[in-house]
């Protein structure tokens, strides 16, 4: 930490401050979050993915109405964090239960927060019926191109040659396979209203996540259809990386990949942009 | 009212919508098909929410997720079905959200066929999902039982917060028969002070099956058992027929309950001390009834019939204790006992002295 020492003479050239009372809130806790500490491991970029969609909540006006639900992966403990009525779905099943609480409470704002390993594995068929049936569900789908909570195995999003904990060799697509374009997927069938690919390595880029992350919830307060956003994220504890180092990890081996970008914007979202 | 003839699934489909059922997710398995196409006019009709899922994987997560918002949600399914429900099961279960589940067995294991079995009495009972809990499990003989049970299905599964199970087989689901629907049920307006319907002028409600802590999850834990001990002391049902007399006492479930009746009847006919113990609740288990009908003393043996190798049958002997025999005939692979089969099994017990023959079971299956 750098310490600045102000001395008496440069504090008094200093225009003085407005009091306490005068003072104007300029940035704040979203009202969406909670006042929890989060788990989430130094570096890592699940807490600002928090932060945009419970700004997001907060600026659409829908937080007494907003149903979140939690994956299995780092991320399982995200009710604990969204001031929200939340639930706990099974491995990759979060689409399902969404689909659950959306059909019965129409009215309602549905998201799920997912990871790559429960999203893009396990849950693929969850998430593509969610989608075919053109769902009114905001999916955030954090891919951080491992499985995070269980020490950094493979995921379907791994890149080519990338060592984890189950790939010691580096990913082999020969044997392995290759990374898995699941938002592209997404996209091109009819009942998905808004997908997005954003990523979290630049402000410039956390911006237009936060942008994406609206539209995504728009779809759904217009009922045009499933919204998602895949937001490329950093594992730095997996990753063996610093956090700098990992931001420029996703700019440098996942972008290539996984090009950013809105893959779908459906025409009734255009006038909102 | 009047009687009109039901199909088995209709009429369990009907019966869930007079019970007051707001939501229906599934997906199609014979024999029990007619069931989620009954409801897929009936609850778009009523402006009910119907869904059929991309798999029992998807239609369970989507009761569950019905559930946590608190209204009345069932599915149904059949064997195969119900081995892809179980993740999902165990996470209702230890959410405490309320299902009810309709299961209409088919043979198996595997793919098996399509015919009746009671091959899931183990997974029903003992097994339904990982860790340790329970479903209730309501065994009606007769389509009009199983619409009859079918109007307290929700109200147990809300007052115990649990999933209860009706389970049927293929014959039930399959055959028709004159049944008297009951009114609809009326229900109250206001949700349950768990469900989530958005954290409004209160703080977020959160419903999970994740404790870490191994404190707070045996905690949880004890909180489950406690709730299965009173829905053990308070939830059993049973029927008994010409069973105080009996001297031959056969204990059978479901559509066997039923035949066994016929065997019964039979059996009284021809001279025989013959009667039926039939539990209509499979878990609970109605255990200290029938342990009270063989400590009357009457009772010389017990024939247990199912259509399967012989799963309640454990049950049976683990009560009966040894104090009596425990005999045992079945049939698999969806062939149903008749009270053909039945009758000269209680027929040679009769005539060994009361089971000195030992252990029937080979010898029904030879």
């Amino acid at each position: 930490m750098t310490v600045t020492q102000v001395s008496t003479t440069q504090a008094k050239s200093m225009p003085s401050l407005p009091r306490l009372e005068e003072m104007q809130v300029v940035y704040k806790k979203p009202e969406s979050l909670t006042d929890a500490h989060t788990h989430y491991c130094p570096g890592c970029t699940h807490g600002i993915i928090h932060r945009l969609i419970a700004e997001v909540i907060d600026e659409l006006g829908v937080r007494e109405r907003t149903i979140g639900v939690a994956p299995v992966g780092c991320a399982v403990f995200a009710y604990e964090y969204f001031n929200v009525d939340g639930c706990e779905a099974a491995h990759g099943r979060a689409p399902a239960m969404a689909t659950g609480l959306k059909r019965v409470m129409p009215n309602h704002i549905i998201f799920t927060y997912q990871g790559d390993g429960d999203l893009a594995s396990i849950g693929g068929n969850e998430i593509l019926h969610a989608a075919g049936r053109g769902e009114n569900l905001t999916v955030i789908f954090v891919n951080n191109a491992v499985y995070g909570m269980t020490g950094g195995q493979m995921a379907p999003t791994t890149p080519p040659g990338m060592v984890t904990t189950s790939s010691p060799f580096g990913r082999d697509i020969q044997s392995q396979g290759y990374p898995m374009h699941i938002t592209e997927m997404l996209a091109i069938m009819p009942g998905v209203a808004y997908a997005a690919r954003r990523s979290m390595h630049s402000v410039a880029e956390i911006r237009k996540t936060k942008k994406a992350i609206r539209l995504a919830f728009e779809a759904q307060l217009k009922n045009l259809g499933l919204g998602i956003v895949e937001i490329l994220s950093s594992c730095p504890t997996n990753w063996h990386l610093g956090p700098v180092e990992s931001l420029d990890f996703i700019r440098d081996r996942m972008i290539p990949i996984f090009p950013l970008g809105e893959l779908k914007v459906h025409e009734a979202l255009k006038q909102s942009k | 009212m009047t009687k009109e003839l039901w199909k088995g699934n209709e009429a369990l489909a009907e019966a869930a919508i007079r019970a007051g059922v707001e939501a229906f997710f599934g997906y199609p398995i014979t024999p029990q098909t007619e069931l989620l196409e009954y409801m897929s006019r009936r609850m778009v009709e009523l402006g009910l929410a119907f869904l059929q899922a991309e798999s029992e994987i998807g239609a369970i997560n989507m009761v569950y997720g019905a559930a946590c918002a608190g209204v009345r949600v069932m599915t149904s399914s059949s064997s195969p079905g119900i081995s892809l429900m179980q993740e999902g099961l165990s996470y209702i279960a230890a959410s405490e959200v309320p299902v009810v589940l309709v299961n209409i067995m088919r043979g198996g294991p595997g793919l098996g066929n399509i015919q009746p079995s009671q091959g899931d009495y183990f997974l029903m009972t003992k097994t339904v999902g990982h860790g340790d809990f329970h479903a209730i499990v309501l065994a009606p003989s007769t389509i009009q039982e199983a619409v009859d049970l079918m109007q307290i299905a929700f109200d147990l599964a809300f007052k115990y917060r649990t999933i209860v199970t009706l389970l049927g087989d293929g014959s039930l689901g399959q055959m028709m028969e004159p049944v008297e629907m009951p009114p609809f049920k009326e229900w109250p307006e206001k949700r349950p002070d768990w469900a989530l319907r958005g954290a409004k002028d209160r703080p977020p409600r959160i419903i999970t099956s994740l404790y870490l802590g191994a404190d707070k999850l045996e905690a949880v834990n004890l909180r489950l058992q406690e709730k299965l001990q009173r829905i053990a002391a308070n939830e059993v049902r049973y029927e008994t027929f010409m069973a105080d007399d009996a001297e031959h006492l056969i204990v059978a479930f479901g559509t066997v309950g039923r035949i066994a009746k016929s065997a019964v009847r039979q059996a009284r006919a021809n001279g025989m001390k013959a009667g039926l113990f039939r539990p209509i609740t499979l878990w609970p288990y109605p255990e200290k009834e029938l342990d009270a009908l063989i400590a009357q003393g009457r009772v010389k043996d017990i024939l247990v019939v199912e259509m399967n190798a012989g799963q309640m049958l454990e049950d049976v002997k683990r009560i009966a204790a040894q104090r009596v025999p425990v005999h045992f005939t079945g049939r698999m692979g969806g062939v149903i006992p008749l009270p053909d089969d039945i009758l000269p099994v209680l027929e040679a017990l009769d005539a060994s002295g009361n089971g000195q023959n030992g252990h029937k079971r080979e010898m029904a299956f030879a």
